[in-house]
């Protein structure tokens, strides 16, 4: 596969662009792989990739049952971030927007990374009190975040109104190098470079059955065929319910729509990332001038991929009153996808009760930000069988023994 | 030139002009017209830019699907960008802009992207822009999104005015569409006596019959509409709207439509829980792929057709019609009728000898069979067509001058309300569209089709179908509410024969790299044939992946003109059949919807709501500074005049310690839970046994999540046998209720309980210090004495006459009492007690539990912490079989090694950071300090002189006396002795007094 360049662009545009092959390959599975990776998305594809990268296994397949990096990965709203207040959550987070930041060059191919800042607001005494915690722990964690009063929230953002009646901005926990990058991009590097080391990429091959035999993977059933495998990795997301059924097994995992809008393009006028959570809604601006908004998750479980209005209300609502130059943009689309509820809201690395099959899932409503470093822990952990200190504290049995990493302080109450 | 004519226009008053700017020029135009018939009666051809080559672009539509002519409308605080100049009515006044131009709409400097097009193929951006590295963020990124967007953006002080609203309604049957379709359904709907809402998205009824001359019942169909309006309007079970577009379905039938209403708030959202929704939206006319189909004076010939019938305007004066289809001629007989010139009709089918074709050749329009459009010669306006064989490659035959192009490519079906929620389309070969798959329908409450599809927007092109497969879905949707009453007969329609249409998909049949690079399919994205080809080329083949790699049908029509074309480019390109190609999904809305009609009236002041306790006009009188604490609004301290926020609480809290305090405690959360098993229920719910609270006591009681995890704390007093009241935090009131309700409806069904959440009926007050109990026996009424009511308990009197329930419970660690009174006559209590104590707010309130070593929820816990990490295993009654709770309790983790509630104590007195962590030796695997404890509250205590803090630290108990080290993020160092977090009163004798 040819690298992508500025030069090469000019090359191909005097023959027409004829010259561009196929950005990755489209093979029949074979009937045995060393490592079958069950869903293309963000993190399935990352994994094959740092199994490839990092440990040079490249009989790989990824299965994918639709098209690759079309549930999650393509659908959410692109922040990345590790301002997390738990020690395990900052270490897989940070090492995650370490990787953003030179994936592009890494995978020669434009993930648009773009650290443009994000900023949590503060609107109550409560949630000054939670991120000025989670500031003083990211000092300790060498995340670089800071508290910012709203002064300087409005010098970084002179869309917000600061001064709400109803929620005033009390300040904002900031990190500099927080941002975006382009999600269909994610997955499409990263699915190139690995049919580039000769993994498959199968679109279309549902996995329908695992199978095992004493305890042990055997290999699965696919709407394309059986294939047979020495580990199995699931990465199916909102799926993993299902999959776990497959092998025998259970999931502390809810399923649940979470939706997500964008409005018609404007001209550039927010170049930070906006999250208030107090209110309920988060939004940036893409590179085509779209104003991409996300709330909260639905209210029930649910294998739709589309949520109930009120949701929308909430979010947008919330928006209105945090921007109020909105007011008049226009709703272009509104979507869903569903995400992977842990009951710590912190996402599963780890051994499956059956051997040789892997977890990679519970990212929830935040797994976007997470997929190189979680590419990267999980790959260690499918090569080697055991996981390093990035997943170490990820693993199943934290359920049952409580060390729970519970990411949600600002759910606390205030009196 | 196109020019208002001299007679005709159905929509227009002629005699009261309107006059409007556009980039500052001031025009007029007529009452009646949109302002995209406005603008071409005034001859603007060019209306804006598109996105990525910045194109001149006019206007191509004339319905909801227009992707170029996009405006700015208006100025200050009522600027809306990107409004859709074909469906915005002209309004005296108007100031309209073009968009994403630069400096002007005539001389753009955008273009020079255009002339590097063959350099900027589909996708260039993931190929490029990674060199050097740091240049993406600082250069190429900064200077694409100031080359993208469309619109400006509403300055940063807009505050938008006007008022939008919220209509909820149940009906049997809403009706999509108030075309001939619509109005057919709402008919016989409305006859059968079903409860009826037909909406139509334009300001008139009755579609496109009018414009296409089809008649019913004899008369031309106009005719036919305002009868049946009539009907309609005089039925009492039928609502109808004009300017109301349903634009979402969702699940179990329930339906999102907005409207302009006029006169009334600019926008209203309805909400409407149909029994059945009838789509008859009717279908989106497709345009044709040729070189050189984006130039400004190309248009749909359905747009054509309605611009002269309806608002007499032409867009040109010698317009070449280009059709695959017997519909198309109706706009070239249409024009030639008006008197204007059709020099040349280009029909790609080899046969074109339908009775439309015959009547335009007729007529004297000369008709070019077999012939394609090779490309559009463009100088500032259009000059000329190239003809070609639709069969060739695309050499030229001959020119035709002419100045506009109408493009008839055939009809797609508008159903995009049917895939909203899950209804699955089927390609129907015979029609060349994706049609509504009745096996597989969006399903309502009842498990049935929740949308019925009726007249064109089910496929049908015929009038007499059209109306039959209404009046069947009419039928259908009343009979679905049992209304089964005499729904009419259908109505007779002629119109004229239609010979079979081509489906044509790109023009000539086999054009050739050049002109396929001239060939647009996305009008506003900029994405042409050979984009779609080069990403089917690159892999990109699954439709999702094609659209997202190109963009295509992902500008503001979302794909209604595009769509279709981009399938079937990727289907040529792919080799697959179209129906195997498939189509992406479509989503809310139909039509773009304005954030603040999501908003609604919930914005400034009715944002949320705002609870005020009944003493709230007292705190305002006093000049507290106010806390939100979730919608509430408290009095954080009350600053007298010259006094800083510390001031006022050292004082505060002095008062308390030395005299008597008031503070407003009226939002704390106030459960009642009654019943016969009431008492197994909270001793289920709380860690303790609530069961065992004799009448007339109170006990502190903890609320653990399943996991183990603190929630909740408060006083639980028991009220009578099988009646007790639960005391939660402000912020818990709601979220516990909330919590007992679950338990009681999901796992314990059965058991005999009712829990009521009375927290608003109360006004309650906290009156603590050491004078508490003598200011109360001076408000006369009941005995408070240490005998008659002891600490933890409580009674019941009147107290000033007021009748009231007294608490002697204490959150300061003082003398305490709480009276709770009618909310209504809390008040006067307050009044004689402010007399003579001090009112104290919330700051003051967490100083004083925290000098006492109380802990708060939410400051203390965080959803992490067990009532073990806190000393509270004196309220987990360990003998209990079970709690809520009590599992999470016993996993490994929980037992052994956790951080622990301790005191924390700097040398030298001054206060902690709040949230700062105590380092511990070293760095862990990940390179992070280890830690081993956190403050969770520290003050400044006015008590004790100096600062003092609670935090929990690793084994901390067992560790009294040790020095901690508390790191800061700018590296400076804090270091605090471990100690009791007991600061005041260690002994509880001031509490017992
Ligand atoms: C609306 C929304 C907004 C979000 N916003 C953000 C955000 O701003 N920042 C952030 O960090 N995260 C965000 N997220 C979360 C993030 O999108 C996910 O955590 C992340 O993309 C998950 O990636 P994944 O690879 O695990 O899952 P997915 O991308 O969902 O991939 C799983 C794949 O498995 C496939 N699959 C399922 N079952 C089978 C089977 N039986 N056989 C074969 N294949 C199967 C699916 O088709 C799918 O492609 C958001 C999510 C949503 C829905």
């Amino acid at each position: 596969m040819s690298r992508y360049s500025a030069l090469r662009i000019v090359r191909e545009a005097m023959r027409r662009h004829a010259g561009w092959g196929r950005a990755w390959g489209s093979p029949e599975p074979r009937r045995r792989y060393k490592v079958v990776i069950v869903g293309a998305g963000g993190h399935g594809l990352a994994t094959a990739y740092y199994l490839g990268r990092n440990y040079g296994i490249t009989d790989v397949a990824v299965l994918e049952k639709g098209w690759l990096g079309g549930g999650n990965t393509g659908r959410n709203t692109t922040i990345i971030r590790s301002n997390y207040l738990q020690d395990p959550s900052a270490a897989i987070y940070e090492k995650s927007r370490a990787l953003y930041e030179d994936l592009s060059q890494e995978l020669n191919f434009n993930v648009m990374f773009s650290p443009r800042g994000v900023m949590m607001l503060a609107q109550t005494e409560h949630e000054v009190r939670g991120y000025k915690r989670t500031v003083q722990a990211n000092a300790l964690q060498s995340v670089a975040t800071e508290w910012i009063g709203p002064e300087r929230v409005k010098e970084l953002c002179p869309i917000i109104r600061i001064d709400g009646p109803r929620y005033p901005v009390l300040g904002a926990h900031w990190q500099p190098r927080g941002g975006t990058a382009r999600h269909d991009a994610v997955a499409w590097g990263y699915a190139r470079k690995c049919s580039e080391m000769g993994m498959h990429i199968v679109e279309r091959c549902a996995v329908t059955g695992v199978r095992t035999e004493g305890g042990r993977v055997q290999g699965v059933e696919t709407s394309r065929g059986s294939i047979d495998c020495e580990s199995l990795c699931l990465v199916v997301a909102g799926h993993s319910g299902e999959l776990a059924q497959m092998a025998g097994f259970r999931l502390p995992i809810e399923s649940v729509p979470l939706q997500a809008l964008v409005s018609e393009p404007i001209k550039p006028c927010m170049d930070v990332v906006v999250m208030a959570n107090t209110v309920h809604g988060y939004m940036s601006q893409s590179d085509k001038g779209e104003m991409v908004i996300g709330g909260g998750t639905d209210g029930y479980n649910a294998y739709t991929q589309r949520g109930s209005f009120h949701h929308i209300e909430e979010t947008v609502r919330a928006l209105v009153e945090t921007f109020p130059m909105l007011s008049r943009l226009k709703v272009l689309r509104q979507w869903g996808g569903i995400v992977d509820m842990t009951g710590d809201r912190s996402p599963i690395i780890g051994r499956a009760p059956v051997r040789g099959i892997y977890l990679n899932c519970g990212w929830g409503t935040g797994g976007f930000k997470a997929i190189p470093g979680s590419g990267w822990a999980t790959a260690e952990l499918v090569a080697t069988g055991a996981s390093g200190p990035l997943a170490a504290d990820f693993g199943l049995e934290r359920f049952r023994e409580g060390r729970f990493i519970d990411e949600s302080v600002a759910a606390g109450v205030a009196h | 030139m196109s020019t208002r004519l001299g007679t005709g226009g159905s929509a227009i008053d002629r005699s009261r002009p309107v006059h409007f700017t556009f980039d500052g020029r001031r025009l007029a135009g007529l009452t009646g017209d949109t302002v995209a018939s406005a603008l071409l009666a005034n001859g603007e051809r060019v209306v804006g830019r598109s996105f990525k080559y910045h194109r001149p672009r006019g206007i191509v539509a004339s319905g909801p699907e227009e992707p170029n002519a996009l405006l700015g409308i208006g100025t200050g605080d009522r600027f809306e960008p990107n409004a859709r100049a074909t469906t915005t009515p002209l309004r005296e006044g108007m100031a309209l802009r073009s968009q994403n131009r630069w400096p002007s709409l005539a001389f753009d400097v955008g273009v020079v992207n255009a002339a590097l097009s063959r350099f900027l193929p589909v996708g260039f951006y993931y190929k490029t822009f990674m060199w050097p590295r740091r240049f993406w963020e600082s250069v190429y990124e900064p200077l694409i999104r100031q080359a993208a967007g469309l619109g400006r953006a509403p300055d940063a002080e807009t505050r938008d005015p006007d008022r939008y609203e919220h209509f909820h309604l149940h009906v049997d049957v809403l009706v999509a569409g108030g075309g001939i379709a619509g109005l057919q359904s709402a008919l016989a709907a409305g006859r059968a006596g079903a409860q009826v809402l037909l909406m139509e998205q334009s300001p008139h009824w009755g579609g496109r019959a009018q414009v296409d001359g089809v008649r019913i019942e004899g008369d031309p169909a106009a005719e036919w509409v305002a009868r049946a309006v009539a009907e309609l309007e005089a039925m009492p079970n039928v609502r109808l709207r004009l300017n109301a577009t349903v634009v979402g379905a969702y699940d179990h039938g329930w339906m999102l439509a907005v409207e302009m209403p006029e006169p009334g708030p600019r926008e209203r959202l309805w909400k409407i829980r149909a029994r059945r929704t009838v789509m008859a939206t009717g279908a989106l006319e497709r345009p044709l792929a040729f070189a050189g189909n984006d130039r400004p004076g190309v248009m749909l010939a359905s747009a054509v057709r309605d611009n002269l019938m309806r608002y007499a305007v032409s867009p040109g004066d010698r317009t070449v019609l280009v059709t695959a289809n017997d519909d198309g001629y109706r706009t070239a007989i249409a024009l030639v009728e008006a008197g204007l010139s059709v020099p040349l009709v280009v029909d790609a089918r080899p046969e074109c000898n339908g009775p439309l074709p015959r009547r335009a050749r007729e007529m004297g329009i000369r008709v070019a069979p077999g012939r394609a459009i090779a490309g559009v010669r463009w100088q500032r306006r259009i000059t000329g067509v190239d003809v070609c064989l639709q069969a060739g490659e695309g050499s030229a035959l001959e020119h035709v001058p002419c100045d506009a192009v109408a493009m008839a490519g055939g009809w797609s079906p508008a159903v995009h309300l049917w895939s909203h929620c899950g209804g699955r389309l089927r390609w129907d070969e015979a029609t060349a569209a994706f049609r509504p798959d009745p096996q597989f329908p969006p399903t309502g409450a009842d498990g049935q089709a929740a949308i019925l599809p009726a007249g064109s927007a089910d496929g049908h092109s015929r009038a007499v179908e059209v109306l039959a497969s209404a009046h069947r879905a009419g039928v259908a949707g009343a009979a679905a509410a049992a209304h089964e009453g005499d729904a009419g007969q259908v109505v007779t329609a002629e119109e004229g024969a239609e010979a079979p249409a081509l489906a044509v998909w790109r023009m000539p049949q086999s054009a050739d790299h050049r002109l396929r690079a001239q060939t647009f399919l996305d009008f506003q994205n900029d994405v042409k044939l050979t984009d779609v080809e080069l990403a089917a080329q690159e892999g990109y083949r699954s439709v999702e992946h094609a659209k997202r790699y190109t963009t295509l049908g992902m500008a503001t029509d979302q794909g209604k003109l595009s769509n279709i074309n981009g399938l079937a480019a990727l289907s040529h390109t792919t080799g697959q059949a179209i129906s195997a190609v498939g189509t992406t999904t479509f989503r809310p809305p139909y039509t773009p919807l304005t954030l603040a009609t999501i908003a609604g009236q919930a914005r400034g002041d009715l944002f949320q709501p705002v609870r005020r306790t009944p003493l709230h006009a007292r705190h305002e009188a006093l000049g507290a500074a106010w806390e939100p604490v979730g919608q509430w609004r408290r009095p954080y301290v009350y600053p007298k005049a010259g006094e800083t926020v510390e001031d006022a609480v050292r004082r505060e809290v002095l008062a308390v310690r030395s005299e008597v305090g008031i503070l407003d405690a009226t939002t704390l959360g106030k459960i009642i839970v009654k019943g016969p098993d009431a008492a197994q229920f909270l001793d289920m719910i709380y860690t303790g046994r609530p069961s065992t609270i004799a009448e007339g006591r109170c006990r502190y009681g903890l609320i653990c999540n399943e996991n183990g995890f603190l929630i909740d704390d408060g006083v639980v007093a028991r009220l009578g046998p099988e009646t007790w009241l639960c005391h939660t935090t402000t912020g818990g009131a709601e979220r516990i209720h909330a919590h007992m309700e679950e338990w009681l409806q999901t796992e314990w069904w059965d058991w005999r309980v009712h829990v009521l959440n009375v927290t608003e009926q109360f006004g309650q007050i906290a009156v603590a210090g050491p004078l508490a109990r003598n200011l109360l026996e001076r408000l006369g009424g009941m005995d408070l004495s240490r005998e008659a009511l002891p600490f933890m308990h409580w009674t019941e009197g009147r107290l000033m006459d007021v009748p009231v329930r007294v608490f002697r419970i204490s959150f300061s660690g003082e003398l305490s009492f709480e009276i709770a009174a009618p909310a209504g006559r809390a008040g006067e209590i307050w009044d004689r007690l402010a007399q003579d104590a001090t009112p104290y707010g919330t700051e003051t309130m967490h100083v004083l539990r925290a000098e006492k070593g109380y802990i708060m929820i939410g400051d203390e816990t965080d959803g992490t912490v067990i009532p073990q990490d806190l000393g509270l295993n004196w309220a987990i009654a360990k003998k209990k079989d079970d709690y809520i709770g009590k599992r999470g309790q016993m996993r490994l983790h929980m037992a052994g090694e956790r951080w622990r509630l301790v005191g924390l104590l700097t040398p030298d007195g001054a206060v902690l950071p709040e949230g700062s962590l105590a380092v511990a030796q070293g760095t862990n695997a990940n390179g992070q300090r280890r830690t081993q404890g956190r403050v969770t509250s520290a003050y400044w205590s006015p008590t004790l002189g100096r600062g003092i803090a609670l935090g929990l630290v690793d084994r901390g108990p067992e560790r009294m006396g040790e020095t901690l080290s508390f790191l800061q993020p700018d590296g400076s160092e804090y270091r605090a002795e471990i100690v009791s977090p007991v600061f005041h009163d260690p002994e509880g004798e001031r509490l017992n007094a």
